[in-house]
């Protein structure tokens, strides 16, 4: 499986992403292992970053396993997975992803999504999703106003998503929060739908609502199930550094349901 | 040229998570009794053509 991991300017995490989308698809392979992506800056050096295990040599998988895709691109040929990874895109102006929504970019996600390929947004990545309409809702100010940046718990919902097929529903996951506009909002009618569709695919968990979203959700999925959009940070969780590795079933997750129906 | 200035807010009944702050601050100024704070904002902008306005507004601020 092959990632493209959108960047605009303002993004912040789209290293985090790349690196996860990494050891994601080396899972896959032959077991997470202690391997870690290259720290070199991708600007000034390669176009791409390289895989490298923790000796420093080169692993044996392949490099490319994924690239950026800067925001100007419309090209998504031969990727089989998009992040829209979080930050500031655009400096947040007007609206968190408002402007995101118009870049060339987000066009071919469009399509891409459309066609069934799987869309991960995470954070600015929800909100974009959300404004592009790919996603039902919207992201308002966390209901505290403070921008919050701790450990927290989510628990898996059953819907039927390649991003929960490495999840039972109902399991626990650990993976960092941190956002300041992330209280999930949609009318109540839309709120209704989206429950009665079960495309609610993560909720904080019990008394853990950082701020405020409505009936505790964290994360939604487009009606086909193909894409979803996370508050917290999945990528942020994929080395047993920072505590948990729980990030990972979510990013395998798409490999594990292509993999189940021989895709 | 038409000049024109959009206000922008959360919709009456959506928590303003900001308007509420500041009016929780109010006090502490020594202002008391003064509710229903609600915080936005302004774009100022010019357009050749009055109906491009509506347009532009229902697609970057819809008010569905």
């Amino acid at each position: 499986m092959i990632w493209g991991v959108l960047q605009f300017p303002g993004s912040c995490d789209e290293r985090d992403a790349l690196h996860a989308c990494g050891v994601a698809s080396l899972a896959g392979a032959g077991g997470v292992g202690d391997i870690s992506f290259s720290t070199r800056n991708v600007a000034e050096d390669a176009p791409h970053p390289t895989i490298q295990d923790a000796g420093g040599g080169f692993a044996a998988a392949p490099p490319e396993r994924a690239r950026l895709v800067w925001h100007e691109e419309t090209d998504l040929s031969g990727l089989d997975g998009i992040v829209v990874p979080g930050g500031f895109s655009y400096g947040d102006y007007l609206r968190a992803g408002a402007i995101a929504r118009f870049s060339p970019a987000m066009g071919a996600v469009a399509e891409f999504a459309a066609d069934g390929g799987p869309v991960l947004g995470i954070c600015n990545g929800f909100q974009v999703l959300c404004e592009s309409g790919l996603l039902p809702g919207a992201l308002l100010t966390n209901e505290s106003t403070r921008f919050i940046c701790r450990p927290g718990e989510l628990t898996a919902g059953d819907s039927d998503s390649p991003w929960l097929a490495g999840l039972d529903a109902g399991e626990r996951i650990s993976i960092p929060f941190k956002h300041q506009s992330g209280r999930f909002f949609a009318p109540p009618e839309m709120l209704e739908e989206i429950e009665a569709n079960g495309q609610v695919a993560f909720r904080y968990a019990d008394g853990q609502n950082p701020n405020g979203s409505l009936n505790d959700i964290a994360g939604v999925t487009n009606e086909a199930g193909n894409v979803l959009g996370l508050m917290p940070h999945p990528e942020h969780a994929v080395d047993p550094l920072s505590g948990t590795t729980d990030g990972l079933k979510i990013f395998r997750g798409p490999a594990l349901a292509a993999g189940a129906t021989g895709g | 040229m038409i000049s024109a200035r959009v206000l922008i807010r959360p919709k009456e009944g959506i928590l303003d998570a900001q308007g509420k702050a500041v009016e929780g601050a109010l006090p502490a100024l020594g202002f008391d009794g003064i509710e229903h704070v609600r915080v936005g904002r302004i774009v100022e902008l010019r357009a050749a053509d009055d109906s491009q306005l509506e347009q532009l507004c229902e697609k970057c601020w819809p008010t569905r």
